[in-house]
């Protein structure tokens, strides 16, 4: 028993070590810089989203860091494994440190519930990537009601969720990419769902056929055999997937499995699927998605941002650190605009950086789009580009 | 064909969670991870082949099995139950994050060890899996190793005495550590098997990957009967096979939810399992 208790305490106090350790993040608070702080899973099943953001965000951050001006960034980010919970905790860290910005969240289900937090606590908030409406707020359900009042604080960098469903119905239609639809979604993901519930409704408006709609509970998921066999009985020749990337790579391996190869058609969360360790490319060979961002692009700013993050990180940047390096450039020039400063109270940077965004002289050119506005209601204007997965590597279609 | 494609499925599936709830305890699902990893790093990073990966993670596991009853669950031998079971959560707790410390977070995609494609019958309309067809098959020559080790051999016999009563046992003489750590040892190497082979259907590879099959499996085990090898053959089967048919005739989203409500009912009306022997009260 002596022995254990000392293994348990040496045990104990080797976590403590680590965990002081994983604190040491930040550097000297200096108080002549902008605190932007930001959230986002690091670890666990979503974890390829919060490394590219924290990635790509530093990288933009030293950038401009780099450029001496007056405007100075410092940042700091905070896991929260896709959690709205540990989301919350830790946007109340970011709130202790004096966080004057908030880049983030990541991931829609936690977004939803901190920009509820950030829009009582009057901090201007920009997502990379939640997608969703609620994130926003101030949008209709399907019956016309609005039950989140527009959180005015909040904007977004991706496309919402509509936006994204709506769009690719009017893609598939008008390419002509299937005539038997099959859905398979997470309706235990906000994100999901309600992409699912726009592609439906305009896939009606415009006709196409959907023979088969099936679900599954959350991305912890791994047997996807009823959903495959219910769309394959049907006869779905092209498989629209509005999920992440982790439960579509276990769908592509157990249609394989099947013998049942339709096409796919996924959207923003399908990207990340080449670069997860050991995936057989060859499986998502001829997978069609919505981004706004390919790493192939040949323009200077792409390539640049390309490069910087291979060297830096040894990968290829998906479209979330794109949609985040755009995020720290957006910032920085709303905050030039504005007039922002580093000793103001974010209250008050929150008002004018929100007066930025919604005037209609800001517009921002980045990396997943030319003359980027924003409107009142916080979403971005800007077009998806389709994408095929080919020899694999995305191209354009 | 639906319907035989979907109780194939069930099976293999059903196959897994047998072959953990063979011998169980409730940090097995992270043993199970575990070897799942040892397995995928071999494959991987050492281009060892994947029928020696699989010995590799049954050594490891198994190295691990003891290191975990020696140091976790002996000092408590006797201790309340409830002790141990908070024990147990915490080394499921400790092995979880260590995984996240060592392999980091980003699901990995574990490649089939199964070098064979599916099957394909009536006109491809029935498609069979190589795994499904690995997966019963080795669940079957486990259940009757184990079945004739328990019965024949002097330690699977001390086995079965100290299970059914450790101080009777140990007052016949049987050392009762040794004998848990061996039972442990062989539970682990076992979850070794199991972890390759699920991870060989479901090849998503995360920190959490044995969470739930430890728990399904465990499910099992008192559906089946606890302490009974062709109990827990039984439950696990059958287990499987409610899983998959929950979700195909009932809904998609309930079938976890199917799944435990079968554990509710037996526990209800059979407390000791379908194939679990009724044990008198000793005065």
């Amino acid at each position: 028993m002596k022995k254990f208790v000392r293994i348990m305490s040496v045990l104990t106090a080797a976590c403590l070590i680590l965990t002081a350790l994983a604190g040491c993040g930040s550097k000297d608070g200096s108080s002549a810089k902008i605190k932007i702080g930001c959230i986002g899973p690091i670890t666990g099943g979503a974890a390829i989203y919060g490394n590219a953001v924290k990635n790509a965000a530093e990288i933009a951050v030293e950038e401009i860091n780099a450029k001496g001006e007056d405007i100075q960034f410092e940042f700091k980010f905070e896991d929260d494994e896709h959690d709205a919970e540990k989301s919350v905790n830790a946007y109340n860290t970011l709130k202790d440190w004096g966080m004057q910005i908030l880049m983030g969240t990541v991931t829609t289900n936690p977004c939803i519930a901190v920009s509820s937090e950030t829009n009582a606590d009057n901090i201007f908030e920009l997502t990379p990537s939640a997608s969703s409406t609620d994130v926003i707020g101030g949008q209709p359900d399907k019956d016309g009601n609005v039950t989140i009042q527009r959180k005015s604080n909040v904007f977004q960098m991706c496309f919402t969720d509509p936006n994204q469903g709506t769009a690719s119905a009017d893609y598939i239609k008008e390419k002509n990419l299937g005539a038997k639809i099959a859905v398979i979604y997470n309706n235990g993901d906000a994100y999901s769902t309600g992409i699912y519930q726009k592609f439906d409704a305009r896939a009606k408006e415009l006709g196409l056929e959907i023979v088969s709609v099936t679900t599954f509970p959350s991305d912890d998921n791994t047997d996807f055999t009823v959903q495959l066999n219910d769309a394959k009985n049907k006869g779905a020749d092209l498989l629209f997937l509005p999920i992440y990337y982790t439960p579509a790579s276990l769908i592509l391996k157990q249609a394989k499995d099947m013998q049942y190869s339709p096409k796919v058609f996924g959207v923003d969360g399908m990207d990340g699927i080449l670069t997860v360790e050991n995936f057989d490319t060859s499986l998502a060979e001829g997978v069609m998605l919505l981004t706004p961002f390919t790493a192939d692009a040949k323009d200077e700013k792409t390539q640049n941002f390309v490069s910087k993050y291979k060297e830096k990180y040894g990968d290829t940047p998906n479209q979330f650190a794109a949609d985040a390096y755009d995020c720290i450039y957006a910032i920085y020039e709303a905050c030039k605009a504005a007039g922002v400063t580093a000793d103001m109270s974010k209250e008050d940077i929150c008002e004018k950086l929100t007066a930025q965004f919604t005037s209609s002289d800001f517009t921002f050119d980045g990396l997943t789009g030319e003359g980027m506005t924003w409107s009142d209601s916080g979403e971005v204007s800007k077009s998806p580009k389709g994408m095929v997965i080919n020899n694999g590597a995305y191209a354009g279609m | 064909m639906t319907f035989i494609s979907n109780l194939i499925n069930g099976i293999s599936l059903g196959s897994i969670y047998a072959i953990i709830a063979l011998m169980l305890n409730f940090a097995h699902g992270d043993v199970i991870m575990i070897g799942a990893y040892v397995s995928y790093i071999c494959t991987t990073s050492a281009g060892i082949p994947p029928i020696l990966s699989v010995v590799i993670a049954m050594a490891v596991c198994t190295v691990l099995g003891i290191l975990i009853e020696g140091l976790a669950y002996r000092p408590l031998r006797k201790a309340t139950s409830l002790a141990v079971l908070i024990t147990a959560i915490g080394v499921s707790y400790f092995l979880q994050n260590s995984a996240l410390l060592i392999w980091g977070s980003n699901p990995k995609t574990f490649s089939s060890i199964v070098p064979f494609d599916s099957i394909a019958l009536f006109e491809g309309k029935l498609i069979i899996t190589a795994e499904s067809i690995v997966t019963v098959a080795v669940c079957i020559v486990i259940m009757i190793g184990l079945t004739l080790f328990t019965k024949n051999g002097k330690m699977g016999k001390a086995m079965r005495a100290v299970s059914e009563d450790k101080d009777a046992a140990q007052l016949m003489g049987i050392n009762t550590n040794s004998t848990i750590s061996l039972t442990f040892a062989i539970g682990s190497a076992l979850a070794a098997v199991a972890g390759v082979l699920l991870c060989s259907a479901y090849p998503v590879l995360i920190p959490t990957t044995g969470s739930m099959p430890g728990i399904k499996a465990f499910t099992a085990a008192v559906f089946g009967g606890i302490g009974s090898i062709p109990g827990a053959m039984l439950g696990g089967i059958l287990l499987g096979i409610i899983e998959i048919f929950g979700k195909s005739y009932i809904s998609t989203e309930l079938s976890d939810a199917i799944v435990f409500a079968v554990l509710i009912i037996v526990l209800l009306v059979k407390p000791t399992g379908l194939l679990g022997k009724k044990i008198n009260e000793k005065v």
